[in-house]
């Protein structure tokens, strides 16, 4: 029996939707849930006959003015940015000139040095921390946020420095040679010519060091011992969860603010991310 | 350093140190090694030097309070070994990282594949299949610690509502064994999915058109299609996709430590969770370094997988 090729490509089309549909719940329901779990009544949300998907009683803004002036959250937010603003300048102090050496003055030893340099990307703070937990102690950092500001750097370094050198390597090398032979050195090229029209790279790698910063976990658990020090991303699980009560709405409202502002703002980005990961081991 | 000395003027090399730094500057070779060498110094002092002390630390009996390092030989891995502890955990930690990591291959592919396709809506698809790589780990966890609450998860209340469970047989999402174990690698998977898909998409946009296009004229079915040319051409994509994600999978304990601790008695322990509440929690950091210093053979064994990939990129 022949199917109609209407129907078929409406079936298609439809299983092609759906399991688009069901990919994007499986991501984006966590989201939601913090959302909606923001606004519910403590009352409405510890009661277990009640539908959890409404609002059983009206939506209430308690959660957020609790998680905003009587827990550290705000304090949270305000060190990871203190953080991440310190680490981008690291970053960007060291892997901007590294990037464009790799791309352009080191030939072939750089080529093997840029790999190796990556490769320290993949080196996890799983295996570090112990070593490093007493290295702060001795440097006298130990419960400090500078901590972090001396050991982010290791991991937003490799990855930016990657990233930048893709994109030296695509500007047209016409440009410096130009301004070299009008009394620019070779130096003086890069900062004068090369730099600016690389805006769009330092950006994305400002970007992306935030998130990194952001999304750290394991050395700021290690380090970081006092409550009021703590970045958001550590400060939230191990601070609000593990109190005697768990506050859920303004877990989630804390779970969703310092989470999907910077999502949205990485997706624009997203596709520099990936030649980042990919550019040089694949063509 | 003054990036001025030979700038401007027509006639620039005039005096005799300007000059020295102006041939430094302008010696591909010197100023390479002048522009990369602080990022090398910060990664061998912040990634080198705690990486060998790793090493020490796993072969000594530091401990937090001690400030010598005296050597103990093999004792802490043979302490280490023999313990039921570490057993699991290892067994764990095969189990979580190769499940998690074939399911994120399979369906990063299909995800892949299914996006290639344009369709309405799809910047919107794409930002929200890329939250959970984007938004801290350990919140985005705690997102499904709330999901997966002993007793008010909505996905219990869901299958009652559907008559699938009864009211009293709600699941112990992460207070039963082999649940807590499916918990977090379905998590896991939740968190690795974009990254993989992403770069897959990569892969596959990057193959050109007529290729497909030849296939289709040639009438290849969709089978053939997927398993005879597209997948074949993005083999070194998706290489470089497992390993990253073999890496993440084998080295996390974010989501194991914010939804189970490593329980229920050890049975989602891993070795970096191991390592974290033995060396850190504990203050035992010999024993410690010793149990993270398991990790090391699998990265080895991955950055070499990942240099042949790359090095046979470059030849072709």
């Amino acid at each position: 029996m022949a199917v109609p090729p209407a129907l078929r490509r409406a079936t298609a089309r439809g299983g092609h939707l759906g399991l688009i549909g069901l990919f994007t719940l499986f991501s984006a329901f966590p989201f939601y849930w913090m959302l909606i779990t923001t606004f519910k009544r403590t009352s409405d949300l510890l009661k277990r006959t009640n539908n959890p998907f409404i609002y059983n009683e009206p939506p209430t803004l308690e959660n957020l003015r609790v998680l905003f002036f009587d827990t550290l959250y705000v304090r949270w937010l305000g060190n990871t940015l203190f953080v991440g603003v310190l680490v981008v300048f690291v970053t960007l102090l060291l892997a901007v000139p590294a990037g464009y050496a790799l791309a352009r003055l080191t030939g072939r030893w750089g080529e093997q040095l840029g790999i190796g340099i990556f490769l320290t990307y993949l080196v996890p703070s799983t295996l570090l921390f112990i070593p490093m937990s007493r290295l702060i102690g001795d440097l006298g950092l130990q419960d400090s946020l500078w901590s972090l500001v001396l050991v982010y750097p290791s991991f937003t370094i490799p990855f930016c420095t990657w990233l930048l050198m893709g994109f030296f390597k695509a500007i047209p090398r016409d440009l410096e040679e130009a301004a070299m032979i009008d009394g620019h050195s070779r130096f003086g090229a890069f900062v004068k010519v090369v730099i600016p029209i690389s805006l769009a790279g330092i950006l994305t790698a400002i970007i992306f060091t935030l998130t990194l910063v952001m999304q750290e976990f394991v050395y700021a658990l290690t380090f970081i011992t006092a409550a009021r020090n703590y970045t958001v991303s550590v400060g939230v699980p191990t601070f609000l969860v593990h109190g005697d009560v768990y506050f859920w709405g303004s877990l989630m409202a804390g779970c969703f603010i310092a989470s999907v502002p910077v999502a949205v703002l990485y997706n624009f980005f997203v596709d520099r991310f990936i030649s980042g990961f990919t550019v040089g081991a694949i063509k | 350093m003054s990036a001025r000395t030979t700038t401007g003027e027509p006639e620039p090399r005039a005096a005799a140190g300007p000059r020295a730094l102006a041939s430094l500057l302008d010696s591909p070779r010197w100023l390479g090694v002048l522009m990369i060498g602080p990022a090398v110094l910060y990664i061998v002092l912040v990634v080198g030097l705690p990486f060998v002390l790793a090493i020490l630390y796993a072969f000594s009996g530091v401990t937090m309070g001690s400030r010598t390092i005296e050597f103990v030989g093999l004792k802490n891995f043979i302490n280490v070994l023999g313990t039921a502890k570490f057993q699991t955990s290892l067994r764990n930690t095969f189990v979580f990282a190769i499940v998690a990591q074939v399911l994120v291959m399979v369906l990063g592919t299909v995800l892949a594949i299914a996006l290639l396709k344009d369709f309405r809506g799809k910047w919107l698809v794409r930002l929200l299949i890329l939250l959970p790589w984007v938004a801290p780990i350990s919140l985005g966890t705690i997102g499904w610690l709330w999901i997966l609450d002993s007793t008010y998860s909505v996905i219990n209340w869901t299958l009652e509502a559907l008559g699938l469970i009864r009211a009293d047989g709600w699941l112990m999402w992460l207070g039963v064994p082999y649940l807590a174990m499916g918990s977090v690698i379905a998590i896991h998977v939740w968190r690795i999915l974009p990254l993989a898909t992403v770069i897959l998409l990569g892969g596959l946009t990057s193959i050109p058109h007529d290729i497909h296009d030849a296939a289709q004229v040639d009438g290849a079915s969709f089978g053939r299609h997927l398993f005879q040319i597209t997948l074949p051409l993005i083999r070194p994509i998706m290489l470089v996709a497992g390993l990253f994600g073999l890496v993440f999978a084998f080295t996390d304990m974010i989501v194991i430590f914010v939804l189970t601790r490593g329980g229920p008695y050890d049975t989602t322990q891993v070795l970096a969770s191991l390592a974290f509440f033995t060396g850190i929690q504990a203050g035992d950091l010999a024993e410690g370094a010793a149990i993270a210093l398991f990790l090391f053979p699998l990265l080895l064994a991955v950055a070499v997988a990942f240099l042949r990939v790359a090095r046979r990129a470059e030849v072709t």
